[in-house]
């Protein structure tokens, strides 16, 4: 996001899903950090979207910042489908993943 | 330079004539890259409309084809609320509902989206430098001219979200 330092790309460590089957593990929305949209707006947009709190509104955009990535959403994978392509309208940089 | 502030429920603000052809070039812009000039291949396409499965290319392609329609049409939409609100030819005040100023918000972070690809913005840019350098390289140049644009929308864009907020 503008205006800050380079954000540290912490290394994400792989759930343990061994024991869960395929179909049964949740989906997730995953938002990606990016130099361009301001802090300010994506917290306004997760506010707006997912009706979070400002302070987990905050955190999330936080973690997007400092850490390359955060977890906005969970669950069935067409309602992370319509998530992420309601994130794209509001130009952030979302994809779909399955934990 | 100028800044959008609350009036009851309204976002306001009054621009000059050279900020209002700025602002409507650069939402003709959007449009055009949107419609006419529309190719998977640009970078700016890809980053408005990014892969949903970054490593799965055949669902993000199914996906696309359900979606980027209303996607693209929503983008010129709201770049066509810029246009729509802009007083014609000159200067003048602009006043949005609270509808109208998300509209805008969103267009402004497209423009800024599309302009950052071009610019190459990174993490680490400092926009003063990169302004600073242009100058001295040529204070002519569209560089400069762009960086400025960039940096005003920014501007813009965080004024018209903190009255929206307000």
């Amino acid at each position: 996001m503008g205006d800050m330092a380079a954000p540290q790309v912490a290394p994400v460590e792989a759930p343990d899903t061994e024991e869960v089957p395929v179909e049964d593990r949740p989906w997730v929305t995953i938002v990606w950090d990016d130099p361009v949209n301001l802090m300010s707006y994506v917290t306004w947009v997760f506010q707006k979207l997912f009706g979070y709190s400002r302070e987990k509104a905050e955190k999330l955009m936080l973690d997007v910042h400092h850490k390359g990535r955060a977890v906005v959403s969970s669950g069935a994978r067409e309602r992370m489908e319509h998530d992420a392509s309601q994130l794209h309208s509001y130009g952030l940089w979302a994809t779909v993943d399955q934990v | 330079m100028s800044m959008f502030r609350r009036h009851r429920e309204h976002c306001v603000a009054t621009f000059a004539a050279d900020e209002v052809r700025v602002l409507r070039k650069v939402a003709a812009e959007v449009v055009g890259l949107l419609t006419d000039g529309f190719d998977h291949d640009d970078p700016v396409v890809g980053r408005l409309f990014p892969d949903i499965y970054p490593d799965r290319p055949a669902d993000s392609a199914e996906f696309r084809l359900y979606t980027e329609g209303d996607l693209k049409t929503n983008k010129i939409d709201q770049a066509g609320a810029i246009l729509a609100a802009l007083p014609d030819g000159t200067g003048g005040e602009v006043r949005l509902d609270p509808e109208a100023a998300e509209a805008w918000l969103r267009a402004l972070n497209d423009a800024r989206l599309a302009m950052g690809v071009r610019l190459d913005i990174k993490s680490d840019t400092d926009l003063g430098e990169e302004l600073d350098d242009a100058v001295l390289r040529d204070p002519t140049s569209s560089r400069v001219f762009q960086l400025s644009v960039y940096a005003y929308l920014g501007y813009l864009q965080e004024s018209l979200l903190n009255a929206l907020v307000e």
